[in-house]
């Protein structure tokens, strides 16, 4: 784990004090909403629908059980006893009040987290693999990378105020299990001959205008990363549209002026970047390395006892391999049938902290599909953990099944929606909720945005569910076919939209259809392409 | 007839505008006809009131109820999580929302 140096921390505790005043001004009367909302914003507060939000940055989403502690912390003091764990690896809490926000702020600094660039037109939280550290498939650990450019975007005067938000995630394996190249900047850690490097894809994204991330460059070597990724944001910071916010993302300028224009102006960027020196030597890559080093693994390679039937299936379907031998990778699902996607209270959280401390060497993760990862638990502590887990309602066996689904807030929390998500998600879950059926279904991710901003991911959805406004009352389209994975695709709608029960119902029927028509091993998705929109469209509207 | 809605300053709760003052309950919320721009302004002004907006309701013998859905789901909580709405211990009280 990263552990700030004396600048890190007196950044973020200088930028406390400037919201604290900031506050004390505005709660005075000395600014006016219009002039505090993009400074409050800035520090990642938003105005929702019932109160105060706030977003916390979990830098590649990990943390450590003190910082896990403190987030429980948080929800206990200063909101209602939970968290709401994001999409984008962050974690967010719905109920914050104005004046108590600087002291939150300064005890989250305590552990050296902030809410910086969760929101504005600014570099956002680096996004990375949850397995990090710990996949056995990747060419290198990803996360000194994601740090490297989180120290490069915090703050970076030139960036901070770019057409529209800016998202870059950073894998290092050939399976994408971060939407790489749904982000405006995705990159892909590869050797060639060798040597470490990375694919640059630029342009991809989600909201209204779902775009897969074209490859703009095969290979950049490590050395010059930084300076070409510079290079890639100067190229938009200048050209990007910022006359209309529909149009104010990266990946619309990459497709207006196409993937080669946009590669002939970057490398012509990058030739004068990279005489700026700003690639930082190698021994501070090294010092940022040293603080991800592999911990001491020792435990011998044991199977775990699979007598408890209920613990084999969680064995089966959350736990996974782990580079290390003697050691797995536990996924926590926030996914409880019937319950809120993402969401996970105090003492979850800290039931959580606790097993990272005790049996993953303090590491956690939080994963773009809004569940919790301990990535290094030896073998033999597995059923302890699994027990741990089951006390806290934690040990739900549906990691990548049906019932695992992304939702946003949706309507019942969030100012842009238009519909709402959360009992949409509840409804399909409690519908699929036996579990023979679910793991007879396989993998099926299922993803639910409650308004076109897709911050639930629904493009990328094997089913996607996207809830609009009609006439003022809640109807969902329905898509199939997307993936955020190294598959990556984008959804394509099945036809008119439903209403809440019509909407389970569809779904449904497109899962017995695909049960009907499925053919080997394939998972949903692999049927849908194979057969194509047709049977589904017949299933669903007869 | 048009309520007059916003968010306190410091706790950020959803706030109407009773005629005389703010209140966290719909139910207290009066018409402001054509006169809401002008209540809007002072109250904002004087920082009792934050992004204060005018809606359109309907006004029923339970109190108003705001037309559209999203302010509906402001006047009480969200519905997924009866015990963090306004009236936690009534589980009929969201009725009307959806």
């Amino acid at each position: 784990m990263y552990k700030y140096d004396n600048y890190d921390q007196a950044i973020v505790d200088a930028r406390v004090a400037e919201f604290r005043d900031q506050v004390n001004r505005r709660m005075a009367g000395e600014i006016t909403e219009d002039q505090f909302k993009p400074l409050r914003l800035m520090n990642g507060l938003y105005l929702q629908l019932h109160a105060y939000m706030l977003r916390v940055a979990i830098p590649y989403g990990t943390l450590d059980s003190r910082q896990m502690r403190m987030l429980a912390h948080i929800a206990r003091k200063y909101d209602r006893d939970y968290g709401h764990f994001t999409t984008r690896q962050n974690i967010q809490y719905n109920w914050i009040k104005l004046e108590e926000c600087a002291d939150l702020l300064e005890e989250l600094a305590s552990v050296e987290m902030h809410a910086i660039q969760t929101s504005g037109n600014c570099i956002r939280n680096i996004s990375s693999d949850q397995y990090a550290g710990a996949a056995a498939d990747e060419v290198t650990d990803p996360r000194p990378w994601a740090e490297l450019l989180r120290q490069w975007s915090t703050f970076h005067p030139e960036f901070s105020y770019l057409p529209r938000k800016f998202k870059i995630a950073v894998i290092a394996s050939p399976e994408d299990r971060a939407a790489m190249r749904l982000h405006d900047i995705g990159l892909e850690l590869v050797r060639k001959d060798g040597e470490l490097g990375a694919r640059v894809f630029v342009g991809g994204g989600m909201g209204r205008t779902p775009m897969i991330a074209p490859e703009i460059n095969p290979f950049v070597k490590a050395d010059d990363l930084l300076s070409y990724i510079e290079a890639c944001l100067r190229v938009y910071n200048r050209y990007g549209r910022r006359d209309n916010i529909y149009k104010a993302r990266i990946k619309i300028l990459v497709h207006e002026i196409g993937a080669d224009e946009y590669r002939r102006q970057v490398a012509e960027e990058f030739a004068h970047v990279k005489t700026l020196g700003i690639d930082p030597p190698l021994a501070e890559l090294e010092r940022i390395s040293a603080f991800f080093a592999a911990p001491a693994f020792d435990a011998a390679d044991v199977e775990p006892d699979r007598s408890d039937p209920d613990f084999a299936v969680w064995l089966d379907q959350n736990v996974k391999p782990h580079k290390q031998a003697g050691y797995a990778i536990v996924n926590i699902s926030l996914k409880p049938i019937g319950g809120i996607p993402g969401d996970a209270s105090s003492a979850q959280i800290d039931v959580m902290a606790d097993l990272a401390e005790k049996y993953s060497f303090d590491e956690l993760r939080v994963t773009h599909a809004q569940n919790i990862v301990l990535p290094h638990v030896a073998k033999r502590d597995l059923y302890a953990v699994w027990q741990a887990l089951r006390d806290a309602d934690l040990a739900n066996a549906n990691l990548d099944l049906i019932s695992d689904i992304i939702a946003c807030p949706g309507l019942d929390y969030c100012s842009l929606a238009n519909a709402r998500s959360i009992p949409i998600a509840q409804k399909i879950a409690t519908r699929f909720a036996d579990a023979e059926r679910q793991r007879d279904v396989g993998e099926l991710k299922l993803k639910i945005s409650g308004c076109i901003n897709a911050c639930g991911h629904h493009h990328a959805g094997h089913i996607g569910i996207l809830g609009v406004d009609k006439k003022g009352v809640e109807n969902y389209q329905l898509t199939l076919g997307g993936s955020g994975a190294e598959d990556v695709s984008i959804g394509k709608i099945t036809g008119p939209g439903f209403d809440e029960d019509g909407i389970v119902d569809a779904v449904e029927k497109a899962v017995e259809k695909y049960r009907e028509l499925r053919e080997g091993d394939e998972r949903f998705v692999d049927t849908y392409r194979r057969v194509g929109m047709d049977p589904f469209k017949e299933a669903i509207y007869g | 007839m048009k309520l007059l809605t916003g968010n306190e300053l410091g706790s950020g709760a959803v706030t109407w505008w009773t005629g005389n003052g703010w209140s966290i309950h719909v139910e207290d919320a009066v018409d402001v006809g054509e006169g809401g721009e002008s209540i809007l302004h002072a109250e904002e002004g004087a920082r009792r009131v934050n992004a204060p907006y005018i809606i359109d309701a309907i006004a029923t013998p339970e109190g108003p109820r705001p037309a559209h859905i999203k302010d509906r789901v402001r006047a009480l909580g969200p519905t997924v999580r009866p015990d963090l709405t306004l009236k936690p211990a009534d589980p009929a009280a969201g009725d009307w929302i959806i």
